[in-house]
């Protein structure tokens, strides 16, 4: 095995640990603890005139948004940090650690989305009906699913955790993403918003998200809640395969923007900043 | 056989944000094994060389090598043979302190010679910088001090032909700045390159044998300790009492003042005769730079072909 992918294991060994070990793990598991609760609060009140429930139209839901804020918010914000404390530059100094630094955060970021996930699907399908893959074939389509969402979302949270400075930047990009979750019919069905706002919401990867994870987890006859009432299987994946593709594109090279501006007095000031400000 | 090429040199480098010039035009080599200082005041451009050195700044003009390549193009093989320590690191702050470089070590390992070890065992580097008992310790409860240690332990990890230390003192309480010193000097038998900022002449003096003066953009004096206190010390002062009464004077030549002094007649009692120090040198001489006077450094009684420091190979 390359030295790279060696020092990259186990980082992202020893960063799991740390991430686990702690008393703030609880609070990775309080979220889905959450949503389970309001799953089971509202798995009897009918969605609209469906023959859904709210609770059932909720776990695809709780899903896509999982992997967004674990994909785009966790990634951005921990570049954003590591950017300020040193952490990124410290790579630098190190041949090959800058490698080895993102193999590590791509694979640490994958195991600390999937887990919250797991905890909400195994959840659910304790509390709600109808609200898991029922065969081998559906199993297989939500790791699938699963697996791309998440390529989709990491390199989309590091090309904005590279472009925005500071945590007040973090703040917009979060509020970037929540109105994308709210326009993009993930808690509720996109054909009761405007047309020009199903526009919208169809050329960013969140709706193509939600929608993909609609299909596989919802009975097939929630599908007259959609757009043209039908999944649009390939569609899904043509866009977030899109949106894998930009991202890949433009991941690299804003990480070698922002890391070719790391230096001792970027450092500095950063931490100049925090001393002074406060963040 | 091609000969070593100098640790560092620099030609004509020059550096401009916007339309502030920070460097004017930086002339200098330094060879294998120096321990060198650069010294000027604040926002005279160390930090800046600093970078351009280390790769992380592209200077707008001029020449600049580090161990015989460019360092902003150099690759991961010249990485590995330069070490760097930078003053405001806070990083891995869960990360402790054996785990922590047993795991940037690893990256060094493919670096490794028949002859040089790579990268430095953890349990003799920790001993080496004085981190001794604090292997679990995570790097968020160590000291300030101990924290700087611990970063010249990542500088030093690949056994590096250049060190590089930006202002390693900053912040430090006398303490632990002595301290960091000795550990600094205990160096010297590593063979390694060094070159600190600071700007602090004391620290300098102590510790490095060469001193390069930066200011208004370029080096405005260059030579070891006792150098620049005779040559840029033009001046003493002579003090002394005759039958009681003081006489002080500044001259450009206290023997011949003396002797004059003492072919005159009555009594001449404590006599002081005292050269500039060297911390009045330096700063008459960043004071001149500053104010607008002369910056050539041959003005300073410093000419480049005087300088002790051209070792050959080393």
């Amino acid at each position: 095995m390359p030295t790279v992918v060696r020092a990259g294991l186990r980082r992202a060994r020893i960063e799991l640990r740390q991430q686990i070990m702690t008393p703030m793990a609880l609070f990775v598991l309080l979220g889905p603890a959450v949503m389970l609760a309001v799953l089971y609060w509202l798995r009897d009140s009918p969605l609209m005139e469906s023959a859904l429930s709210v609770g059932q139209f909720l776990v695809p839901a709780y899903l896509a948004f999982g992997i967004i804020s674990g994909g785009v918010l966790g990634v951005s914000g921990e570049i954003t940090t590591e950017r300020d404390d040193g952490t990124l530059l410290r790579a630098k100094t190190v041949p090959h650690a800058m490698t080895g630094h993102l193999f590590a955060k791509f694979f640490v970021s994958i195991v600390t989305t999937l887990l919250p996930m797991t905890v909400i699907i195994v959840g659910a399908s304790f509390l709600v009906d109808g609200v898991t893959p029922t065969t081998t074939w559906g199993w297989i389509r939500l790791l699938l699913l699963s697996v791309l969402t998440i390529a989709a979302m990491l390199p989309l949270g590091a090309v904005l955790g590279s472009i925005f400075k500071g945590p007040i930047a973090l703040l917009w990009t979060t509020m970037v993403i929540y109105g994308l979750c709210a326009v993009s019919g993930l808690f509720y069905p996109i054909t009761a918003l405007p047309v020009w706002l199903q526009w919208i919401a169809q050329v960013f990867p969140v709706y193509w998200l939600g929608l993909g994870f609609r299909s596989v987890i919802l009975p097939a006859e929630a599908v007259v809640l959609e757009i043209g009432e039908s999944w649009r299987t390939w569609e899904t994946f043509g866009m977030l395969g899109l949106w894998v593709v930009i991202g890949l594109v433009l991941a690299p090279i804003a990480l070698r923007r922002m890391s070719r501006r790391q230096s001792g007095s970027a450092l500095a000031s950063a931490r100049e900043r925090v001393l002074t400000r406060g963040y | 056989m091609t000969p070593t090429p100098p640790a560092i040199q620099t030609r004509h480098l020059q550096m401009q944000y916007g339309a502030t010039r920070v460097l004017d035009d930086v002339t200098v080599t330094i060879g294998r094994g120096e321990v060198v200082a650069l010294l000027g005041p604040n926002g005279a451009g160390k930090t800046t060389t600093i970078e351009i050195l280390e790769g992380f700044r592209v200077p707008s003009g001029g020449e600049v090598t580090v161990l015989g390549e460019t360092p902003h193009t150099a690759g991961e093989h010249w990485r590995a043979r330069v070490g760097v320590v930078l003053q405001s690191w806070r990083d891995h702050g869960k990360w402790r302190v054996g785990e922590f470089l047993d795991y940037l070590g690893m990256y060094y390992a493919d670096y490794a010679t028949p002859d040089v070890q790579r990268p430095w065992p953890t349990t003799d580097l920790i001993e080496r910088v004085g981190l001794g008992g604090k292997t679990l310790r995570r790097l968020d409860r160590l000291s300030g001090g101990e924290r700087r240690r611990l970063d010249v332990a990542v500088g030093l990890l690949g056994r590096p032909e250049v060190l590089f230390l930006d202002e390693p003192t900053a912040g430090f309480d006398p303490q632990a700045r002595r301290d960091f010193h000795e550990l600094v000097r205990s160096l010297s038998d590593l063979d390694t390159t060094i070159l600190l900022t600071t700007h602090d002449l004391t620290e300098a003096e102590l510790l490095a044998n060469r001193l390069l003066v930066l200011a208004g953009g370029s080096i405005v004096a260059d030579g070891s300790p006792d150098d620049l206190r005779h040559r840029m010390s033009a001046t003493a002062s002579v003090r002394y009492r005759r039958d009681g009464q003081l006489h002080t004077e500044s001259t450009e030549d206290p023997v011949s003042h003396l002797r004059e002094a003492f072919a005159e007649p009555g009594v001449i009692q404590d006599l002081e005769v005292r050269r500039a120090s060297l911390e009045e040198a330096y700063l008459t001489l960043v004071h001149q730079v500053e104010t607008g006077a002369d910056t050539d450094p041959a003005s300073f009684g410093i000419l480049p072909d005087e300088l002790p420091d051209e070792r050959e190979g080393a």
